[in-house]
């Protein structure tokens, strides 16, 4: 680890990514992300081996993207809540064909163009898989700048371990603020695993075809099972959580990203009145951490949701617990951020209608 | 001895063509796989196929393909070329695809001077999803979306997407071309092949745009197809080479 930096997220993720090995990256403006690209494009400039695009559309990026993936590269792209929308052509094409890719969501508020606050908007999107067709993405929810560099780097090792779009879902926050960070050595593409299935060029093999077309409903069927076999191994593999201060709590807030973070100023309010709070915090949105949710109910009884939208995990949440627990809501749309001292209100609120003390 | 004065290029796979019967497509692909093989860069080429009739191009041309969403074809080859700059790629594309749909991938990256060869295969209409009107339909041409004719004020005029691309400052070389008698599949060829040059000699982005039948949505016999085009087509899309600066400038010394 190196000396610790003072920097923003947006250029923690990009740091991170070239850290990671990235070595392409195609975007388009769009606020609260902006600072990445900017970052990035001056990053790669002095790397002999790096391609940065400023695309015409986010279309025109996302498949700039997809054929830099074609090659093996490891490849990025940045956006937030509308160009992800714009996005989700590629995502859905990527996924079908297998290929790695990450791809920044750092959210605003919406629908529509909405604004650019920060918003937790995009949670059904980023964790449906977003465009059509029956898959998923890897979605990973960062809650810190140090976390933004262990998840991005992250991000690109699931994506080429699974050969997978995977999402990394920030917000305009998560972009926005500046906490120091410290970066690990960095990982030289010509280090990582060689990849078997990549175009350049039919030189003395087979000429290789990458594809998301099956005509015959049959070869379709068995592509859409192999995606369900590798889907099945991700969630058995690569679920992620938190706990903080479970362990004798007896009201259990589940909040991700900025969210969480706010929750846990909230849970360390809450304990110095006395109240046995802690906080879940899924670090994978995708795949959703339902057992170790379950787990938890059986020392809680009742889950507090929050979320910077109307109500959107807390639909995961109720799927985890079954009747276990009583899962309560409480959330922020359109780009307001809460304080710890509103949701502190809530648990203790909560605390109290349920006589939990 | 017999001495073997014709034969299948390496670069086309051993396969029954599925396009119907007086399609350019295959006449197509066997020019391109022609001059794969005469520029002996079929180890080195990438191509990537268009949504349409020719997305399954993978099933003729033995070279490494990666497919693309509609219109999208030069954006995942841009993606390949600016990492692999190496490679030989290009993309095939119909006139819904390139001038429709991708209108606006493909003037940014001629725009953007990418060394990227474009295969533009026009036969005014959407041939796979059954004959709608595309972008290059002629005014007054009957099509499944335009039962009575293609009239100007409701579909507006036919699209010349090459001398749209013409005018990009990254533009090279743009040609347009038929396949509608051996003199003008010749010509094709030569094309073709000075595209794919301009691209190896890193001069900037190529583009041939052909002007071929879809006699199974023209309703027309493959004969009267291609007399079609003589006729009326090349009246809208002249076959000429629409852009040349090969001899003028080179990309490499357009930033300095």
């Amino acid at each position: 680890m190196g000396k610790k930096r003072l920097m923003r997220g947006s250029h923690v993720i990009a740091e991170a990514a070239t850290l990671a090995g990235c070595r392409f990256y195609a975007g388009y403006p769009i606020t609260p992300q902006n600072e990445l690209p900017e970052y990035l494009s001056g990053r790669f400039a002095k790397l002999e081996d790096a391609t940065f695009i400023q695309a015409e559309s986010e279309l025109a990026a996302i498949n700039m993207v997809m054929g830099a993936s074609m090659t093996g590269v490891r490849a990025m792209t940045s956006s937030s809540s509308p160009g992800i929308s714009l996005k989700q052509e590629g995502i859905s094409y990527m996924a079908g064909m297998e290929l790695p890719a990450v791809v920044a969501n750092i959210m605003r508020g919406g629908p529509g163009l909405g604004n650019i606050a920060p918003s937790q908007q995009d949670y059904f999107q980023a964790t449906r898989g977003g465009g059509h067709g029956d898959y998923r993405t890897i979605v990973l929810a960062p809650h810190s700048g140090q976390e933004l560099v262990t998840l991005t780097m992250k991000a690109f090792d699931l994506a080429d371990t699974y050969r997978t779009p995977v999402i990394l879902l920030g917000d305009g926050l998560m972009g926005q603020m500046m906490e120091p960070v410290t970066f690990p050595e960095p990982i030289e593409p010509s280090a990582l695993p060689k990849k078997e299935w990549t175009l350049d060029g039919a030189m003395e093999r087979d000429s290789r075809l990458i594809c998301s077309l099956r005509l015959d409903p049959f070869k379709m069927e068995q592509h859409n099972w192999k995606l369900a076999r590798k889907y099945a191994a991700i969630c058995e593999r690569e679920t992620e959580h938190e706990s903080y201060l479970l362990d004798d709590a007896v009201v259990a807030v589940v909040a991700f990203g900025t969210a969480a973070r706010i929750a846990k100023g909230a849970v360390n309010r809450v304990r110095k009145e006395g109240l046995k709070a802690g906080l879940f915090r899924p670090i994978t949105l995708w795949p959703f951490p339902e057992n170790e949710i379950r787990a938890l109910t059986r020392s809680v009884k009742h889950i507090l949701v929050f979320e910077m939208n109307f109500g959107q995990m807390v639909e995961d949440v109720r799927l985890s617990v079954g009747e276990k627990a009583t899962v309560h809501f409480h959330g922020r749309p359109g780009g307001i951020i809460s304080t710890p001292h509103e949701i502190a209100d809530a648990i203790t609120r909560l605390v109290y209608r349920h006589e939990l003390c | 001895m017999i001495k073997q004065v014709f034969k299948r290029p390496d670069a086309l796979k051993d396969n029954i063509f599925h396009y119907c019967p007086g399609c350019g497509h295959s006449v197509i692909h066997r020019l391109v796989a022609e001059v794969i093989d005469e520029l002996g860069i079929r180890g080195k080429t990438v191509g990537v196929p268009p949504a349409g009739c020719a997305v399954l191009a993978y099933n003729y041309l033995d070279v490494d393909m990666g497919e693309a969403p509609h219109g999208r074809a030069v954006a995942v080859a841009t993606g390949i070329k600016r990492c692999r700059p190496d490679l030989v790629v290009f993309t095939y594309q119909g006139d819904g695809d390139i001038a429709a749909i991708g209108t606006a991938e493909t003037v940014h990256a001629a725009n953007r001077g990418e060394r990227l060869t474009v295969i533009f295969v026009n036969n005014g209409c959407y041939g796979m999803t059954g004959g709608q009107m595309a972008p290059t339909t002629l005014l007054g041409q009957t099509t499944t979306t335009t039962p009575g004719g293609r009239i100007q004020l409701r579909d507006g005029f036919p699209v010349d997407l090459s001398q749209m691309l013409a005018v990009a400052g990254g533009s090279v070389y743009i040609e347009r071309t038929a396949v509608t008698s051996p003199k003008n599949i010749i010509k094709t060829k030569k094309a073709l092949k000075k595209a794919f040059k301009v691209q190896m000699d890193d001069l900037g982005f190529s583009l041939v745009e052909i002007l071929s039948a879809c006699p199974t949505n023209w309703k027309l016999s493959s004969v009267d197809s291609c007399k079609r085009i003589e006729d009326e087509v090349i009246k809208q899309y002249p076959l000429m080479v629409i852009k040349d600066t090969t001899g003028t400038h080179s990309g490499a010394d357009e930033g300095a």
